[in-house]
């Protein structure tokens, strides 16, 4: 099966990679360039998502089983919300960022912001994969034909 | 050219072809958005509407049938009803404020306070983020959790998970390609 789709296959390997790096770019870097946790998320959820396209999604689901990418959508909204939960803890009120870093708060937005926007693309990549999981999992195989 | 591809996805019967266009009107309006200068926004457009949304398209499609059938009734009440909404929109952007106008009330409430104050508070070049995840940081958390319930929503109504735990090992293998 799927042993033509020479130029597919090559491509997708060389480009999920990029695509992984450019989410972590898009994920990290949203403070200074257009971007951010919902953004990367979706690109991030991208790059499996073409992998489980091109070769298929047996093989995905072994890099990343179905209940790993459960976990993830409820890890990033315990993510964003420990944070709050931290602030709280610190002193502050909740989702007080300034609590990371009471010498510098704008240091302590910093590390703030950072955190939640994890959280964001944490349970944006999750949703996405399994949302895709959910559909492609009660999809027949289709013949290249079909199309 | 928004125009012509939403018309195109109306007339075309061949399903495959409109998930296609939707994909191109998602782009488009994100062309759009650059050009208003909302660079976040559009980047959301491209990646959630054109990459994302065509990829769950194309697998509802596998799942149904390739071609849109022919109506049996006639389209004259819905293209009244669309006619009369769009009347009502546009009728509503009559009152909207001017592009860019400085005295719009987006830009006279809370945001000129954020503009000020951010550089010194926040730090954060992209005043969208700042906005986004420090002064607006519930509202994100909302977000947050409105993403999570609609993944736990479409994996219990489509997963067929609980089948799984039901039947056993055997059916543990199968499950998902029954």
């Amino acid at each position: 099966m799927m042993h033509h789709h020479l130029i597919l296959r090559v491509v997708t390997k060389l480009l999920v990679g990029t695509i992984i790096l450019f989410a972590l770019y898009v994920q990290f870097h949203g403070d200074f360039s257009p971007g951010g946790g919902f953004q990367a998320g979706v690109i991030m959820a991208v790059a499996f998502i073409l992998y489980g396209i091109v070769f298929r999604l047996e093989k995905v689901q072994r890099v990343l089983p179905p209940w790993v990418v459960h976990k993830l959508m409820a890890l990033g909204v315990l993510i964003y919300a420990g944070t709050g939960i931290l602030s709280f803890f610190l002193g502050y009120n909740y989702l007080d960022y300034g609590a990371f870093s009471p010498d510098h708060p704008s240091h302590g937005q910093h590390w703030g912001i950072l955190a939640v926007e994890f959280g964001v693309g944490v349970t944006v990549t999750g949703v996405m994969i399994s949302i895709y999981y959910a559909f492609a999992a009660r999809t027949p195989l289709i013949d290249d034909e079909a199309w | 050219m928004l125009v012509v591809t939403a018309l195109a996805v109306v007339r075309t019967r061949s399903l495959f072809a409109v998930v296609m266009l939707s994909g191109v009107f998602s782009l488009l309006s994100a062309l759009l958005f650059v050009t208003m200068d909302a660079v976040d926004v559009a980047f959301t457009e491209a990646a959630v509407g054109a990459g994302i949304s065509t990829v769950l398209l194309l697998g509802t499609l596998a799942l149904t049938s390739r071609y849109e059938r022919t109506a049996r009734q006639s389209p004259l009440v819905p293209v009244a009803v669309v006619l009369v909404t769009g009347a009502a929109l546009f009728y509503g952007t009559l009152d909207m404020p001017n592009f860019g106008d400085p005295a719009a009330p987006a830009s006279n409430h809370v945001y000129p306070d954020y503009i000020a104050r951010s550089v010194d508070q926040i730090d954060v070049p992209n005043i969208v983020t700042a906005i986004l995840a420090s002064y607006r940081g519930f509202d994100t958390l909302g977000e947050v959790a409105v993403v999570f319930t609609a993944g736990v929503g479409v994996l219990l109504l489509i997963s067929g998970l609980r089948r799984r735990r039901k039947g056993g090992s055997k059916a543990k293998q199968e499950g998902p390609r029954a």
